[in-house]
């Protein structure tokens, strides 16, 4: 009992957070700083050599110096003593006008949480929040502002919850402020719309501390009985302890033990016998026996095995139900689509909430802005990039007049639109009006267990009534005790757990590997699968720094480390990391460069780049905006997708973009090839499609030119001929099919930030272990299995003891936790082996190589991940 | 014997007690996010000031 004790408390410290693990955790943040040598103080960048300087400290630009003026202005300093270069380095600009549109009471109304004449609460969603600095930087906010109050930070949902007063402080400058020092609030259009949390956890918590505190008491008085002292077997201390166990026990029976109730009633509706159905019999046979027993002075009564069996049965479902606070697993469209639009009006542009975008407005798109509706071009040079929608990587350009469908990136300069439908009736918002999205999962119902308890309960109602019959012509008054010792000792405590702890510790040991799974049951559900489709951009390929080509103006096409020397790299790399635009980017990583200062840095959205670097004037951009520039480009470069570089004012040659495929890829589909039957989907043409049906075989289906609705009833197809499907994809162009599919996997580059509604969010560094995890997964499953022999083996021998009639309460008291106890034992130890194998593998070298982070364009590395 | 009645009376007394205090700190939300406090002790300076500047905001 103690042992078991221990155990399941062991399970509920893993559930938080231990404290050596964070500290420890802390440690490894800041060595691992130490070692990136000296960058700036404030963000931990590495710092051009003509960098800013204020305190004999160095700074990567003017935004971060600002912030640490600010910070130190304003008594803040111990900021950077909490963790080394724990700032953000703000990329966007701040300017209060960017957020005017927050001011709409209307807005407001829906994002506070609380208001009156003179106090606003709201709570924000901060992504950038990341370290024990940042932390206590939000909570000293009330520092920087005379109009801000009490904040507290959420740090495992990334949020921050602010109280200010609004006639001091507008929401706009409050938001703008947080911008400013690098917290930028992620403002979308779904926040509009939160739902309130569940309050699950409370009520879960306060019914696991009834039952332990019932438990606890009533084993206290049961103590005596079950060593027989008989000094207190006299008098008035049998029934009196009795009494207060039935006392104890009754709320455990009814509020700790509510769930149960309830499902067993709703799958008795259903016309199914859930595990549920034979766990409340049991209870109430227990709760009855032992009040008879009692009332009778019969003897001590069952309450301590009762209470007891519940506690632990909360327990498991506790373990189970682990989330992760900073994922959201069922997001529409509205998380995708940003909070406000730039509106013209007579007066000039103003910024509008979506919610009141009207059919018929003029919208300013810039350059990276999102089109909120679908809308006809009225003005300017569009160029969508559909990759968010469709998955095909290069963007559309759009005569004046045409049709633009929302979900569309602009690249280049501002255009100006007229929108043609409401945003709920966009091209991409009618498929969540799917039935896909509407159903909800039936599925659990169909779980490994719920299939092993129907025949369970048949097989345990059919033993206790033929015990009950056989007695009744030998001996009338063991008849009854006979019967509802069956079902007392049968009641499946072990096999309940089984499953819930088998699949919670898979769960947690999937998300050290950064494979966050939407619940316990998905392990169930994945072990099943026996077809992977699979999504081909942003899943399969990536726009990575390895698809990068230098191609020389003389010497020919090369790769990008030959086709240049070490002196061009330096200065086009260093030109390069100034900008955040994704071509840029992949630039400045594709081969490694000394940071040079770079002089009089200009980005011209949708064209290019220029500065000077060392005294050399560089030019990265569009062939046609180099041409513009008085610079040619010759016939040979003339698509939009190259950028050319001019050096000192002459065209040298140009990078060239393409699609790699993610590191292990090949392998990864050998590997799944052997077992499953495999299937691409995309949403891209078909140039590519031979090099894919090699890498796929000649058995898997290939099909290119795939809308969101046609993925999703090629998933549906595939269902209706039996099939279990898994779906990996990335893009919102995924979202149908992997919700209809039986696992959906969403593959990102940053957990934490925007994926799709699925079940499983993987992280694309781990993609090739998927192949291992289903793996992982089967065998899970057969661990259940093996659960629920060890608790049917119980089962037997506490069944023949009952249908003897020689069931007492210390039996009953011994046999129910030692058969509980070695499934919790037996399914969380073989599970963590069997996991152990799985984290022993590492991946080759090359597969692991992440974004540098010097270069990358996001610092923010969760440092103390989620315990798991 | 009857020292075995006041030895479960004051047992009980005091398992009841925490058994109120586990309730109520179940419903003022401790339980709600466990990984931030953790964080927060790490920092040693006291914010004393909060109070004064909510005080400020009535």
């Amino acid at each position: 009992m103690v042992s078991l004790f221990f155990c399941i408390a062991y399970l509920i410290v893993l559930n938080g957070q231990s404290m050596p693990q964070l500290k420890s955790q802390l440690q490894n943040k800041e060595a691992r700083q130490y070692r990136q040598g000296c960058g700036c103080c404030h963000c931990g960048e590495p710092c051009p050599a003509d960098s800013f300087s204020l305190d004999a400290k160095l700074f990567c630009c003017f935004g971060c110096q600002t912030v640490y003026k600010l910070l130190h202005e304003n008594g803040l300093q111990q900021f950077y003593e909490l963790n080394s270069r724990p700032g953000v380095r703000i990329r966007s600009e701040c300017a209060v006008a960017k957020w005017a549109f927050l001011d709409d009471p209307a807005l407001q109304e829906k994002l506070f949480d609380y208001t009156d004449q003179t106090r606003a609460k709201v709570t924000l969603h901060l992504p950038t929040i990341h370290c024990v600095a940042c932390v206590w930087l939000l909570e000293n906010l009330f520092k920087l502002h005379p109009g801000i109050g009490h904040s507290q930070v959420n740090f495992s949902r990334r949020e921050a919850a602010i109280t200010f007063a609004p006639d001091k402080i507008k929401f706009s400058e409050l938001v703008a402020l947080l911008a400013s020092i690098g917290y930028e609030p992620q403002l979308t259009f779904g926040e509009t719309e939160k739902a309130a949390p569940s309050p699950w956890r409370k009520k879960a918590w306060l019914q696991i501390g009834l039952a332990g505190f019932a438990f606890g008491n009533i084993m206290l008085m049961s103590l005596p009985f079950y060593f027989g002292l008989n000094s207190f077997n006299g008098g008035w201390f049998k029934p009196l302890a009795g009494f207060l166990s039935l006392a104890f026990a009754l709320p455990v029976v009814t509020y700790s033990a509510w769930d149960f109730w309830q499902a067993a009633w709703l799958s008795l509706r259903q016309r199914t016998l859930t595990l549920e159905v034979p766990i409340v019999t049991g209870l109430a046979a227990i709760y009855l026996t032992s009040a008879y027993d009692v009332f009778l002075q019969r003897g001590p009564g069952y309450c301590d095995s009762l209470t007891g069996l519940i506690f632990f049965l909360l327990c498991g479902r506790l373990f189970q139900k682990k989330t992760y606070d900073r994922l959201t697993f069922d997001r529409d469209y509205k998380g995708f689509f940003p909070l406000s639009v730039v509106r013209k009006n007579s007066g000039g542009e103003a910024s509008v909430a979506i919610s009141q975008l009207q059919t018929g407005d003029h919208l300013i798109l810039r350059n990276g802005e999102l089109l909120p509706a679908d809308a006809k071009l009225v003005s300017g040079e569009a160029c969508l990039d559909y990759s968010f929608v469709t998955g095909e990587s290069e963007p559309v350009g759009c005569a004046a007049g045409g049709h633009l469908f929302a979900g569309g990136r602009q690249v280049g300069g501002a255009i100006e639109v007229e929108t043609v439908k409401p945003v709920a009736q966009s091209y991409l918002a009618t498929l969540w009006n799917n039935e896909a999205f509407r159903k909800h999962s039936d599925r659990d119902l169909d779980s490994q267990t719920n299939r092993y308890s129907k025949r369970f309960t048949k097989i345990v109602v059919g033993i206790a009534l033929a015990a009950a019959v056989f007695w009744i012509f030998r001996d009338a008054a063991k008849s009854l005790k006979a019967f509802t010792s069956v079902l007392i000792v049968a009641c499946p405590c072990a096999l309940a757990l089984a499953a819930p702890l088998t699949h919670g510790t898979a769960q947690r040991l999937l998300a050290r590997l950064k494979i966050f799974l939407k619940n316990a049951l998905v392990v169930e559900r994945m072990a099943g699968v026996d077809t992977i489709v699979l999504d081909k951009t942003g899943t399969l390929t990536c726009a990575d720094a390895r698809g990068v080509e230098f191609m020389n103006a003389e010497r020919g096409k090369r790769k990008a480390e030959t086709g240049l020397t070490a002196d061009e790299m330096n200065r086009i790399g260093s030109l390069a990391r100034h900008s955040t635009h994704p071509k840029s980017v992949r630039i400045a990583k594709a081969f490694s460069f000394t940071v040079l200062p770079v002089a009089g840095f200009k980005e011209t959205p949708g064209c290019g780049i220029e500065g000077e670097v060392a005294g050399h004037r560089i030019l990265l951009g569009s062939p046609a905006w180099l041409a513009k520039c008085g610079i040619s480009t010759g016939d040979k470069i003339n698509d939009t997708m190259s950028v050319a570089v001019a050096l000192d004012g002459e065209f040298s040659g140009a990078f060239k973009f393409e699609n790699s495929l993610r590191p292990e890829v090949a392998q990864l589909i050998a590997q799944l090839g052997g077992r499953f039957e495999l299937a691409l989907l995309s949403g891209d043409n078909e140039r590519e499609a031979a090099r894919f049906q090699k890498l796929f075989g000649d058995r898997a289906i290939l099909k290119f030119n795939q809308s969101p609705a046609d993925k999703l009833n090629f998933i549906r197809e595939l269902q209706q001929r039996c099939k279990k499907v898994m779906m990996v994809g990335d893009g919102l162009n995924d979202a149908g099919a992997l919700k209809q599919a039986d696992v959906g996997v969403a593959v990102v580059e940053q957990i934490g930030f925007f994926s799709p509604a699925s079940d499983v969010i993987l992280d694309a560094a781990e993609l090739p272990r998927l192949a291992k995890v289903l793996k992982f997964s089967r065998s899970a499953a057969q661990v259940v299995r093996a659960g629920f022999v060890i608790s049917a083996l119980y089962n037997v021998v506490g069944v023949s003891i009952a249908a003897a009639g020689l069931l007492s309460p210390m039996v009953c008291a011994i046999l129910m936790p030692l058969s509980s106890a070695s499934v919790v034992v037996f399914s969380c130890g073989t599970t963590a082996w069997l996991g152990r194998r799985l984290q022993v593998q590492k991946l080759p070298v090359g597969s692991s190589v992440r974004p540098n982070l010097q270069n990358s364009t996001f610092k923010i590395q969760p440092i103390i991940e989620e315990a798991v | 014997m009857s020292v075995i009645l006041l030895l479960i009376l004051a047992s009980l007394t005091v398992g009841l007690i925490f058994l109120g205090a586990f309730i109520w700190s179940v419903r003022s939300g401790q339980y709600e996010d466990t990984l931030t406090p953790a964080m927060r002790m790490l920092t040693d300076e006291p914010s004393e000031k909060i109070s004064k500047t909510n005080s400020k905001l009535k």
